[in-house]
């Protein structure tokens, strides 16, 4: 792992907890709080692999439920699981593709609120659900796909502006003359 | 099959997951203050921000646009004052028949005001973060309302620094009111028809003999011990029967607008 890609992942969840709590806007215009996280464990693993995933959704996890009614590391579990499933899929993941990142982020955006929602209707917990619960969830998985390859191009323009720039090895060019003898 | 770091990963995890699960609810509360408490820079930051942005709006407004804001001002602080003193007079009448009567004193509210500094970020809470905690004297289950007198809900976990409020259609914010002109008693429970639309809730319990019309207001009834009397609530959108018509349902619509809190007040009964 490398050490500024840490920083930045961790920096960034830390922010994004903290936007979903305070900014509002689209929460008034579409009764939805969209959830940034999955999308961010999502490129977490599928770049760093799971150690970092696992850093990112239990960081992430005791952020978010720091902040909610939801009771302490409820989170944590679903986004360690879509870390782990997509780390035990990465080698068949398009990562650098789009449209991959697009379909994981959505999926991802998908299954961890179900989860999440799973696991508070089994605790003691009567979390707010009903029919336009759908409603909710379908934005969520939407904003969470169209996020996810913006997560993967904000982070790959960050690592180009914050690290040296690799210069071509001189020593291996493919015309390279090799004169021998005394000529 | 998962790989051996995979696994190692996993039972860290499920063990971490474990420890806070299986802590008392005082030791999971403290956890949760000390981390919440990471974000209070960046809370100070965007309150600062919201200051910066606000002086700079009133150094902008005309001259002319503050001098008639005043003058309206004066002019609607006369009129409550002539209220006031009437009300006064009503008051004094009022606590001389409770006297008489024996009745127990009714005691002034004690108001504070905080500021809502977030909203919950999950959607299946409706729940809002306010700047007051036990560092200003509040207790849990203290009712909080909105500065034009609205009910808004009740302190649902208190902080140091800041505490959690359980807004009107949480599962966890239940009141018991009754409808001011029938003297009907039911209680405020969240909507059957789900977390969108949060100006609405329901209002149950009521009985099958009530006659409910749209418009009627609907006050706390005092008698949970937990809000006091009198806090208006809503109006009656409209009602239905329901169970082979034993029972009264009927909608509320709030009067407090639950997504534009800026200020609120936390009520000492």
């Amino acid at each position: 792992m490398n050490p500024l890609n840490v920083t930045l992942i961790l920096g960034t969840v830390f922010v994004s907890v903290f936007l979903q709590c305070t900014l509002t806007g689209f929460r008034n215009l579409t009764g939805v709080q969209p959830d940034l996280l999955p999308g961010l464990v999502a490129y977490a693993t599928l770049t760093s692999g799971l150690g970092m995933g696992t850093v990112t959704a239990l960081c992430g996890g005791l952020w978010v439920d720091s902040l909610s009614h939801n009771p302490l590391g409820i989170s944590i579990g679903p986004l360690f699981a879509a870390a782990l499933v997509m780390e035990r899929y990465r080698g068949m993941i398009l990562r650098d593709q789009t449209y991959a990142q697009f379909l994981i982020g959505a999926a991802v955006s998908a299954g961890v609120p179900a989860a999440t929602l799973l696991l508070l209707l089994n605790t003691s917990n009567t979390p707010l659900v009903g029919w336009s619960s759908l409603w909710h969830w379908s934005v969520m998985t939407l904003i969470g796909g169209l996020l996810t390859p913006l997560w993967f191009w904000l982070f790959g323009w960050l690592g180009r502006q914050l690290s040296y720039e690799t210069l071509p090895d001189a020593g291996s060019q493919s015309n390279r003359q090799i004169k021998r003898g005394r000529g | 099959m998962l790989r051996r770091s995979q696994y190692i990963a996993l039972v860290l995890v499920v063990l971490f997951v474990l420890a806070l699960f299986s802590q008392s609810e005082r030791t999971v509360a403290r956890v949760k203050l000390a981390v919440s408490g990471l974000f209070l820079p960046l809370f100070g930051l965007a309150h600062s921000a919201q200051n910066l942005a606000d002086r700079g709006v009133g150094a902008l407004t005309p001259r002319s646009e503050l001098q008639s804001q005043l003058e309206s001002l004066q002019r609607e602080n006369d009129s409550l004052r002539i209220q006031a003193s009437r009300w006064q007079e009503t008051l004094q009448e009022n606590t001389r028949f409770r006297e008489a009567f024996r009745l127990p004193k009714q005691l002034p509210w004690r108001l504070q005001l905080a500021r809502v500094t977030g909203r919950d970020p999950a959607n299946w809470w409706r729940n809002v973060r306010i700047d007051l905690g036990t560092r200003d004297g509040l207790t849990n289950h203290l009712p909080v309302i909105t500065t034009q007198g609205y009910l808004v809900g009740r302190l649902s976990e208190v902080g140091y620094m800041h505490s959690q409020v359980a807004l009107l259609g949480d599962p966890d914010c239940r009141v018991s009111v009754l409808v001011e002109t029938t003297r009907d008693h039911g209680v405020i429970t969240p909507s059957d028809g789900g977390p969108i639309d949060n100006t609405l809730v329901d209002l149950k319990f009521l009985s099958a003999s009530s006659v409910l019309q749209p418009g009627q207001w609907v006050r706390t009834s005092g008698h949970s011990g937990m809000y006091p009397k009198g806090i208006l609530v809503g109006q009656i959108a409209d009602s239905r029967s329901i169970d082979f018509g034993l029972h009264l349902e009927a909608r509320v619509k709030l009067a407090a607008r639950l997504n534009e809190l800026e200020e609120v007040m936390v009520v000492w009964p």
